[in-house]
């Protein structure tokens, strides 16, 4: 096998308390693609900020071509020849310009750049980019009038303009329909081909079969595989990615006696099979998959964010169908939304006043709000969840990352709910409150059904009764949380039929 | 507490208190009822606007056509006394109803058709600028006036409503506070009491602060930005109603600065008691501020037009205890 091109060794890196690269040693060969695959915080995204020059190392060191390699800034980074198309393709063109002066806008910048902008000589700039990627879109066309799928052809070929060594690509299917998908594997062929050493991110399991020739796994911040002899073990490649290592004896399961709430034929996207199903009394169910499998279009359908496209929802009984968030709280349907700085936390609140945010109506008295007793509220819950603070008037910035997620589990529990539904609530949560919470959630079963969105699987086997698994929008796989047949599970989230049935 | 965060949350009040003492000292007068009457009563109108324009800042928006908000409900008021010779209760209902009406419409350009709230509210400031001139032809208005058909318009200000503006309340000192403070501390309570104390507030503070969380927290955030538009609209009508009383005619030139002025008084309000985030005391403590800056400073003969600069000045300083100063304005 061929030296590395480009090899990492040992890095580091932490933002504040938080280690999120705990020594990561990786090499990458010349012509080939090496897929890196993680669940969501594992890492992949601080590494790729760092190996393209917008984070700093907190320690490790990176080579390329044996030199060392240090970008201080992203420019850095292109110019020494390692390049990265990020996941947001809008990030890599500029929507107002069109198509020839996106290729061609770096050579706007930097030593050697012209003061004047000369349309003809950048139009043949462009032409000779978009020749050598065999790239067939039209030069004068405005990149917002291209789609996803085009826009990212222009990203990577204006990549691939500075004629790199190494070309990192982040998640760069997770807008694209198939045949996109396949436009984009074609090019990744063109460029291996040439001997570009390809780091390729992704989980989706049809991306990695077509293109893997190795796959390094990463989760919480370390490397737990290598994978690089043929045929690649993928199941193997998605269990070192979502680990499973816990004792299963950790959850006394429970079988749910009466159905508190139903599904039935509920379809969430147009290409995905119609799903049912029933969530009992006193139960906690875990809904399982990969990032991008409709987990979130779920729980966002049962909290009255989006309209099924087809298919009944039934609450104890009587129809649901809730046209507003509103609607869904005022059926009991509460929902702790993923990720809490964006769609969880009002940072000028603290946090007694982010905890009584979604019962403000049911706390005040003829709208005048009653602190005093927002604030007991908010003291009974900081003693019941365990939530490190000074006071309840603490600053949410002054809080962990785990009490903060308490904090919004916290805010949803003071009421009594019907259906309980958290998205991915231990993300970026360490783990003992990653525990305390698990341990509430069971505690407080009892009157309500409980519905966790995670793509980890140790969180579904710690936490859940019962265990569904999600891929293409439906549910694909059942299973009693009682010894599970990992093999299975795993299989159902690779998205494959199970072999032998076994 | 550290000193600097002393300084961050006592350092306007300090400021505004050291100025009072240093103009009772280098004045003879300031410190007697009838010039803090006179320094209210010299806000109490850009203090409404300002006010209003609080409750679209705490949504997260802005709100740049109050100021025209205020001259055409002037406007209104004048054409329907004079020219429709109507009394004084329907003329204030009109101004209102403008003032909810062009709220409703700001509301709607920029939560449903999706225009950024200063580009929308430049339009309308722009548009009410040329509506308020349209029905009498660019002309002021007053008693007596020709009309643009030649007749003669016979209506006069009704003394009711002129009383909004000329009459004093008696206290202590007989004929000491006009109707436009009492309506200026009235409102300031109001929105106050209304953004600290009612969930409705509450919830603005949340839309503005994060509207994804307050969605999922079952608000609905459409509604609320609208109705801080219409409040903001209300407010700067009845800062029309109590500029057309003070000049008993629809005076086309007026109302240059209510803009200018009151937007100032609510972002100084940033900087009162280290809140970094709009709020309706510090806003009232802004207004507060530039008058007794003024007022000193005329009274020690600073010339008139010094006072634009002063005011700018004041702003940028509490600009900057806002932003650099503070933490929380640094996320």
């Amino acid at each position: 096998m061929a030296d590395a091109v480009f090899r990492i060794t040992d890095l580091r890196k932490s933002f504040g308390p938080t280690q999120v690269l705990g020594g990561v040693s990786l090499e990458l060969h010349a012509g080939e693609v090496t897929v890196l695959m993680g669940a969501n915080g594992a890492g992949k995204s601080t590494l790729v900020r760092i190996v393209s020059g917008v984070y700093d190392r907190d320690g490790g060191t990176i080579t390329l071509d044996g030199k060392d390699f240090a970008p201080a800034s992203p420019a850095e980074a292109i110019r020494a020849g390692v390049v990265t198309v990020h996941q947001n393709i809008n990030d890599g063109v500029v929507v107002a310009l069109d198509v020839a002066t996106n290729l061609t806008l770096d050579r706007l910048n930097g030593a050697g750049a012209k003061f004047l902008y000369n349309p003809r000589r950048v139009r043949r700039q462009a032409r000779e980019v978009a020749a050598r990627m065999g790239l067939d879109v039209d030069l004068d066309a405005e990149i917002g009038k291209l789609s996803l799928a085009d826009r990212q052809m222009v990203a990577i070929a204006r990549a691939m303009a500075h004629e790199p060594k190494v070309l990192i690509l982040d998640e760069p299917t997770s807008s694209l329909s198939s045949a996109e998908a396949n436009r984009l594997f074609s090019v990744v062929d063109r460029l291996r081909e040439r001997g570009v050493a390809i780091l390729y991110i992704s989980h989706r399991m049809s991306d990695i079969r077509r293109l893997a020739d190795r796959i390094v796994s990463l989760r919480d911040g370390r490397i737990t595989g290598l994978f690089d002899v043929k045929p690649l073990d993928y199941e193997g490649a998605v269990n070192a990615m979502l680990g499973q290592k816990i004792n299963l004896s950790q959850v006394a399961v429970k079988d749910a006696d009466r159905t508190v709430f139903s599904v039935e034929n509920l379809s969430l996207a147009g290409h995905a099979r119609p799903f049912s199903l029933k969530l009992g009394d006193g139960e906690v169910v875990a809904i399982t998959g990969l990032v991008g499998v409709g987990k979130t279009a779920l729980a966002e359908t049962l909290f009255g964010l989006r309209r099924p496209l087809g298919g009944s929802m039934q609450m104890r009984g009587r129809s649901y169908a809730p046209r507003s968030t509103a609607d869904a709280i005022a059926a009991g349907v509460f929902l702790v939304a993923k990720d809490r700085a964006e769609n969880g936390i009002v940072k000028d609140f603290n946090v007694y006043e982010n905890m009584s945010l979604p019962f403000l109506d049911r706390i005040s008295r003829f709208g005048v709000s009653r602190r005093r007793a927002e604030r007991a509220t908010a003291r009974a819950s900081i003693a019941e969840l365990g939530i490190v603070c000074r006071t309840e008037r603490d600053d949410m910035a002054t809080l962990s990352g785990g009490n903060q997620q308490k904090t919004m589990v916290a805010r949803w529990m003071s009421q009594p709910a019907n259906l309980f539904i958290l998205d991915e609530p231990f993300q970026g949560v360490d783990i003992a409150a990653r525990r305390d919470i698990a341990t509430k959630l069971r505690a407080s079963a009892a009157g309500r059904a409980t519905l966790i969105f995670v793509t980890e699987i140790d969180e579904a086997l710690e936490t859940a009764d019962r265990i569904l698994v999600m891929s293409e929008h439906t549910i694909v796989g059942e299973h009693r949380n009682a010894e599970v047949d990992i093999d299975r599970l795993l299989a159902e989230i690779a998205g494959q039929p199970v072999r032998g049935a076994a | 507490m550290t000193p600097r965060d002393f300084a961050i949350k006592y350092g306007f009040i300090a400021l505004l208190l050291g100025l009072i003492v240093f103009f009772t000292l280098a004045t003879d007068g300031f410190a007697s009822p009838q010039a803090a009457v006179f320094i209210f009563q010299s806000v109490a109108i850009t203090g409404v606007l300002a006010l209003g324009v609080t409750a679209t800042l705490v949504v997260g928006g802005f709100d740049l056509s109050i100021g025209s908000v205020a001259t055409t409900a002037m406007m209104a008021a004048a054409y329907a006394m004079v020219v429709l010779e109507q009394n004084a209760l329907v003329a204030v209902v009109i101004c209102i109803v403008i003032g909810v009406l062009v709220g409703l419409i700001n509301g709607y350009l920029i939560v449903y058709m999706r225009v950024p709230d200063l580009l929308a509210t430049l339009g309308m400031m722009f548009l009410l600028v040329g509506l308020q001139r349209i029905p009498t032809e660019g002309r002021s208005i007053a008693t007596g006036m020709t009309m643009p058909d030649g007749s003669v318009a016979n209506g006069t200000f009704s003394p009711a409503f002129l009383a909004l503006g000329r009459h004093r309340f008696d206290f202590f000192i007989p004929n000491l506070i006009p109707v436009s403070v009492v309506v200026l501390l009235i409102l300031a309570v109001l929105i106050w009491f209304f953004l600290e104390y009612t969930r409705f507030g509450r919830m603005m503070y949340a839309v503005g602060s994060n509207p994804r969380a307050a969605e999922l927290a079952g608000a609905p955030v459409k509604a609320y930005k609208i109705w801080a538009y219409v409040i903001s609209g209300v407010f700067a009508s009845i800062g029309g109603i109590l500029l057309a009383a003070r000049l008993g005619r629809g005076d086309i030139a007026s109302g240059n600065n209510l803009l200018l002025d009151s937007v100032a008084a609510a972002l100084i309000g940033f900087a009162v008691l280290g809140a970094a985030k709009p709020n309706a005391f510090g806003t009232a403590i802004g207004a507060l501020f530039v008058g007794v800056l003024l007022q000193g400073l005329t009274m020690m003969n600073a010339p008139y037009y010094t006072q634009d600069f002063v005011k700018g000045a004041v702003l940028v300083v509490a600009l900057v205890f806002t932003f650099a100063l503070s933490n929380r304005g640094r996320s």
